[in-house]
């Protein structure tokens, strides 16, 4: 019996389109082998091209040499798909070579019979060339379309920053020029009291310049991915003190930190743990009414030194939790003041410490953030009692 | 009246107009470098009371700057860096730096810095007894009063509280007060200082939880005032 070559035609028809369409939808993993280094790459496709041979040859005597001409175009496309362009023209010319050498007759002669067949050769050769520059530019068009896909979102992103940055910075500098105009120019009329008003602006000006500087260095030493912690023995009583006292002087909230006699000391990163728990209480204060209470706990908890910050405010609206630690993102409808990067810094400062954040609501109201940072631990604080 | 003689090595024009201002209207007289090299020539030719040195030079990183001039220079070099760079900081501070300031600083702190520094010049081991606020420490009788009344230290405590003591006002990294108190080959074992200094706050600090006495300086160390 004689394969008819009518019907694997009819077959190649169907199934290349499909190797288009599963190609196309980069989602199987199976077909992105671009990243393959290019001496595998060659390798496999030569050895796909004698496999298929192999396969047909030992079928030499069912199916004609027409058909394997079919077959081979089948496995260069396939091979089109997989790989770089010129491992693929490897494989094109490899193919007509053996389909020259084993198929046509003569058998075993670069040598052709008849006219007809040296066209199809010809023929095959060229299809066979062409299907590879084909795909490898379907490819490659594919790839300019990620990569603008890409370049969008990250200009989307940076749209958002600087739109939230640029208010956050102006603010204060336009403060700042305002008061030394005012200062420079009008001092006699301006009274000695208000000049003094000015001068308390500047500073406030340029202590929020200071800090919305500070977390768009954080946020870049985190994208930059060169942010290495430096673990070393914390005192997480001593460091949420110095947050509270030093760092955080706040007299419109309550805060309120119960200290844990019993707590070891951990070996994490002090200054990335400083500003994650900076931040979280930040983000209490700026979120919740004037007069809301802020509770502070620190615990040992499986391995891990755990740090729990609940208000009593409003809440966070179940849907937007997810979204609450992404870069710039703000809640809606709040008020100003705050770039959106506080809670991303939270979150990467706690993974570069291999921890993690998570955010959810009180049952009596509220919002509580649980921070937990694996971490060795010394009990040698509590062992010694004078 | 003889006034002290600082020199700022500094590359930023603001930096350096700022300081000289603080400075002279404090009754200091300010040498200005704008380079490193310029630093190093002017210091030597004119050695200054104090050394204002900041840590991004153009030309030289400060910290080379810094070895260079503590190969004869042994008055008091106080180390200008940015904020965020703890380790620069501990480098400059283990290689001589007598204390460090991170930009933006406030003049009040600045002036206290410069007074410390160039107090240890004039008087590095001379006294016995060491004052800050209610505490009074007698190195030669090796007793702590805290308002008039004796302290019961263990004599760890005690050695690093004298080791602060001699070093008021100045920051001391980790791992300088470790190898000073229990030697070399402890130099990583912070957790004993951890515990040392918590139980010193007990004794010494009115509020041991926002203590004023012995301050921790993030990612560096410790600084008794």
């Amino acid at each position: 019996m004689v394969v008819n070559s009518g019907y694997s035609l009819q077959i190649l028809y169907i199934l290349i389109p499909i190797f288009m369409i599963v190609n196309k939808s980069r989602n199987v993993k199976l077909f992105s082998t671009g990243k393959l280094s290019p001496k595998i790459q060659y390798f496999l496709s030569a050895l796909t091209v004698v496999i298929v041979s192999l396969v047909c040859f030992s079928f030499k005597n069912l199916l004609d040499y027409k058909i394997v001409a079919l077959l081979l175009l089948m496995t260069v496309s396939v091979v089109a798909m997989l790989f770089e362009i010129l491992p693929v023209l490897l494989a094109a010319v490899l193919s007509a070579i053996i389909w020259n050498f084993f198929f046509i007759p003569p058998l075993y002669t670069f040598e052709i019979g008849n006219a007809e067949d040296v066209l199809m050769f010809l023929l095959y050769f060229l299809i066979a060339l062409v299907n590879a520059v084909l795909t490898f530019k379907i490819r490659e068009a594919e790839k300019k379309a990620r990569f603008k896909e890409e370049k969008e979102n990250e200009l989307r992103l940076y749209n958002t920053l600087l739109n939230s940055l640029s208010h956050e910075l102006r603010t204060p500098i336009a403060t700042i020029l305002g008061s030394v105009d005012m200062l420079k120019g009008n001092v006699p009329k301006v009274s000695a009291e208000n000049q003094m008003e000015l001068l308390k602006e500047i500073g406030i000006a340029a202590d929020r310049l200071d800090r919305q500087v500070e977390n768009i260095l954080n946020m870049s030493r985190l994208e930059s991915g060169t942010l290495r912690p430096v673990t070393d023995w914390t005192d997480m009583n001593e460091l949420v003190h110095r947050v509270i006292y030093k760092v955080f002087p706040c007299n419109t909230h309550q805060l309120v930190f119960q200290q844990n006699e019993n707590l070891p000391l951990f070996k994490i990163d002090a200054g990335l743990t400083e500003e994650i728990v900076y931040n979280l209480l930040q983000n209490a204060v700026q979120y919740t009414p004037s007069g809301s209470r802020i509770d502070i706990e620190v615990k040992h908890e499986s391995e891990s030194c755990v740090i729990i910050i609940s208000d009593n405010g409003n809440g966070f609206p179940a849907t937007e939790i997810p979204l609450a630690f992404d870069k710039f993102y703000r809640l809606p409808n709040t008020k100003t003041g705050g770039s959106g990067l506080g809670l991303s810094i939270v979150k990467g400062f706690a993974e570069a410490q291999k921890g993690r954040v998570t955010l959810g609501n009180n049952t009596t109201g509220g919002a509580t953030f649980t921070v937990e940072i694996p971490a060795e631990t010394s009990y040698l604080n509590n062992l010694k009692n004078e | 009246m003889n006034r002290a003689e600082i020199l700022i090595i500094d590359d930023e024009p603001q930096i350096r107009k700022l300081l000289e201002i603080t400075l002279e209207s404090n009754g200091y007289k300010v040498l200005q470098a704008e380079t490193g090299r310029e630093g190093v020539i002017q210091a030597a030719s004119h050695p200054p009371e104090l050394i204002l040195l900041d840590i991004g030079l153009p030309d030289k990183s400060g910290h080379e700057i810094l070895k260079e001039l503590r190969e004869w220079y042994n008055k008091a070099i106080i180390i200008l860096s940015v904020q965020n760079s703890e380790t620069d900081i501990v480098k400059a501070l283990d290689n001589g730096a007598t204390d460090y300031l991170s930009k933006p600083f406030r003049t009040a702190e600045l002036l206290a810095r410069i007074r410390s520094a160039i107090r240890r010049n004039e008087t590095s081991n001379k006294n016995t007894v060491v004052e800050a606020g209610d505490l009074q420490i007698d190195l030669a009788a090796r007793s702590v009063r805290k308002n008039g009344e004796l302290l019961k230290l263990t004599s760890t405590e005690y050695n690093i509280l004298s080791l602060f003591a001699r070093n008021e006002g100045r920051v001391l990294t980790h791992h300088f007060i470790l190898k000073e108190i229990w030697g070399v080959g402890y130099q990583t074992e912070t957790q004993y200082l951890r515990v040392f200094v918590g139980s010193l706050r007990k004794k010494i600090e009115e509020n041991p939880d926002n203590p004023r006495h012995i301050v921790t300086e993030s990612g560096v160390g410790y600084r008794f005032q």
